[in-house]
């Protein structure tokens, strides 16, 4: 065969796919990272270097770290009740005597599909204040005397955004836990079983730790993801408060580069969040690693 | 006397565990009810008028909702929201499915130079957070003077990394390559393979990543935030974030109507496609697992 001229082909067949990507992925993240070390007169269309005095700024700003605490705190909130709900729901799901398993996880799943800016509202709606169905419940049930104001009290805005990703995202861990489950052999229940362990037994001596490379798995795709929530937050009581409690880092950088116009300084913040992202990253894969070494040791 | 003892001990047993069993069952309930209230809340709403929603909780339906719906008319025109997202998603979809599989096919059976550093290279900058090139995006685009146009989002459907990941993976051992050599002893072109061999073979996967491209459009926002100014080439997400910053917070009903509408597409294909959706899940997790 031919295999020179085939090659060509090959070159032909990811032509486009390269054009596209160079142009609008590629290019764009060095475009941003040229940007970051100029300023940009929005008036003028001007753009003058500036060295690293975007990052200066960027690094002195009180608002900008705040949007970094404000990200972290609203990120564990999320986290934690949705892996322990993922884990939990996962190894009911995976018992052999669970009815409807399909129909369960298919309406666990299904808030994923829905546009953050959806549920951002919905949310806001939810719970608001003082009318909001969620105050209307407490309320009418008796369990607050009068209305509680979620929209301005800055931890409990902070817990609305936490449950609303939580919400959206518990689902979709559970069907990765359980493709982790499945691909779990039956040998090692059976030898197990044989061993005379019990159920309890079988979930923390063997599902647990045969789960955890998944489990890792999830954490760092949670931590590129969950960091990087904008979408929700903006929509989250915009517009009934200042909304500086629920302001995350890429809400920081988006209202730096599109509604103050500055787009070096909200370009140097991308490439901060970037690196931040990633330290985090780094930090959950070599935490992970030194405890695996050390349960081997054990 | 020990038969009886044991019958017993037995019967005990099972009650403990169909307790355990019932309390677990609860467990898994409970949650799928946290999970549907915040769409009953949303089904509820669209139906009462603004008073009732704001004042007191209820679980029956009542009979505003046409007028809540006129509202929401009114203020933005919705329809026009969703005819633009619709068209959008739906060539998105068309352009991504058929340049990812044309990229997938080569990456998956041709040997070329460079191709395990250009793979490479695309599942790393899979990996960078998106949000780094927003900026050089946008002045780009605004460089190239295609604000306010479809192209800056249509073209980039093109290249989705996951779809070329996901469709190099499925023809990796899903075709055989012995079915292309036949071909090309028989004198088909290198295109009326991809077209005629390539493409039908791949039915599956291409239904699983259509599925996910739609709703991945569908709820597209940054971009269409971006890119579009004038309100009727706005996308529904941006239509309907636009109500919210308008001041328009007030008027629950009419918000709840524009969410009903923006949810109702995906609860369609969802009921249709969500075995699909949730293999596509599995297999990803499977091959990162």
């Amino acid at each position: 065969m031919n295999t020179r001229k085939r090659q060509k082909w090959a070159y032909l067949f990811i032509a486009p796919f390269f054009l596209s990507f160079l142009t609008f992925s590629i290019y764009p993240i060095f475009y941003s990272l040229f940007i970051s070390f100029h300023d940009y007169n929005p008036l003028t269309l001007k753009m003058t270097p500036v060295g690293w005095s975007n990052y200066t700024r960027l690094f002195g700003s009180n608002y900008f770290w705040s949007s970094v605490v404000n990200t972290v705190e609203i990120w564990l909130i999320s986290i934690i009740p949705q892996l322990t709900i993922a884990l939990i729901l996962s190894l009911i799901l995976n018992e052999r005597w669970v009815k409807g398993k399909n129909a369960l996880r298919s309406i666990y799943y299904f808030p994923n599909l829905i546009t953050p800016i959806t549920i951002g509202m919905l949310f806001t709606l939810l719970f608001g204040h003082p009318g909001g169905a969620i105050n209307n419940l407490l309320v009418s049930s008796g369990l607050a005397a009068e209305p509680v104001n979620f929209p301005n009290t800055p931890i409990l805005s902070k817990i609305v955004g936490g449950i609303a990703i939580c919400w959206q995202n518990f689902g979709y861990n559970i069907i990765f836990i359980t493709a982790g489950l499945h691909s779990i052999s039956s040998d090692v229940y059976e030898a197990a079983e044989v061993d005379g362990a019990n159920a309890w037994q079988r979930t923390t001596q063997i599902t647990m730790p045969l789960l955890r490379p998944i489990m890792l798995y999830i954490m760092i795709t949670s931590i590129i993801g969950g960091l990087q929530i904008f979408d929700i937050p903006k929509m989250l009581f915009n517009g009934s408060n200042n909304n500086y409690a629920t302001r995350t880092m890429v809400l920081y950088m988006y209202e730096s580069a599109f509604q103050n116009w500055q787009f070096g300084y909200g370009a140097a913040a991308a490439y901060t969040i970037a690196l931040i992202i990633g330290a985090f990253s780094v930090l959950t894969i070599v935490y992970n690693g030194a405890r695996g070494r050390e349960r081997k040791v054990k | 006397m020990s038969m009886d003892l044991a019958v017993r001990e037995n019967l005990r047993a099972r009650h403990r565990r169909n307790a355990v069993h019932f309390c677990l069952y609860l467990v898994l309930l409970t949650v799928a009810a946290m999970c549907f209230f915040p769409f009953l809340a949303m089904l509820i709403g669209s139906t009462q008028d603004n008073l009732t929603i704001t004042t007191r909780f209820t679980l029956v339906p009542g009979n505003r909702f046409a007028e809540n719906y006129q509202r929401m008319m009114q203020n933005k025109d919705i329809w026009g929201g969703f005819l633009n997202s619709m068209w959008l998603a739906l060539t998105n979809t068309a352009l991504c499915l058929y340049f990812s599989a044309m990229t997938g096919y080569a990456f998956s059976k041709f040997q070329f130079k460079g191709r395990g550093g250009l793979f490479t290279f695309i599942m790393v900058v899979m990996m960078l957070p998106g949000q780094l090139g927003v900026i050089g995006f946008y002045r780009e685009v605004s460089d190239m003077k295609l604000m306010n146009t479809y192209w800056p989002l249509i073209i980039p459907a093109i290249s989705n990394c996951f779809a070329v990941f996901f469709f190099k993976q499925f023809l990796d051992s899903g075709l055989p390559n012995e079915m292309i050599e036949a071909a090309l002893m028989d004198g088909c072109s290198e295109i009326g393979i991809f077209h005629r061999i390539v493409l039908p073979c791949m039915g599956a996967a291409l239904v699983t990543q259509g599925v996910m491209s739609f709703i991945g459009n569908w709820n597209s926002y940054l971009n269409p935030l971006l890119i579009l100014n004038r309100t009727r080439m706005m996308t529904l997400p941006v239509l309907l974030a636009s109500i919210k910053s308008g001041g328009g917070a007030s008027d629950y009903g009419a918000q709840y109507v524009g969410i009903l509408i923006s949810v109702a597409p995906l609860l369609v294909l969802f009921t249709f496609a969500n075995k699909v959706i949730m293999e596509k899940i599995a297999i990803g997790a499977a091959v990162k697992g």
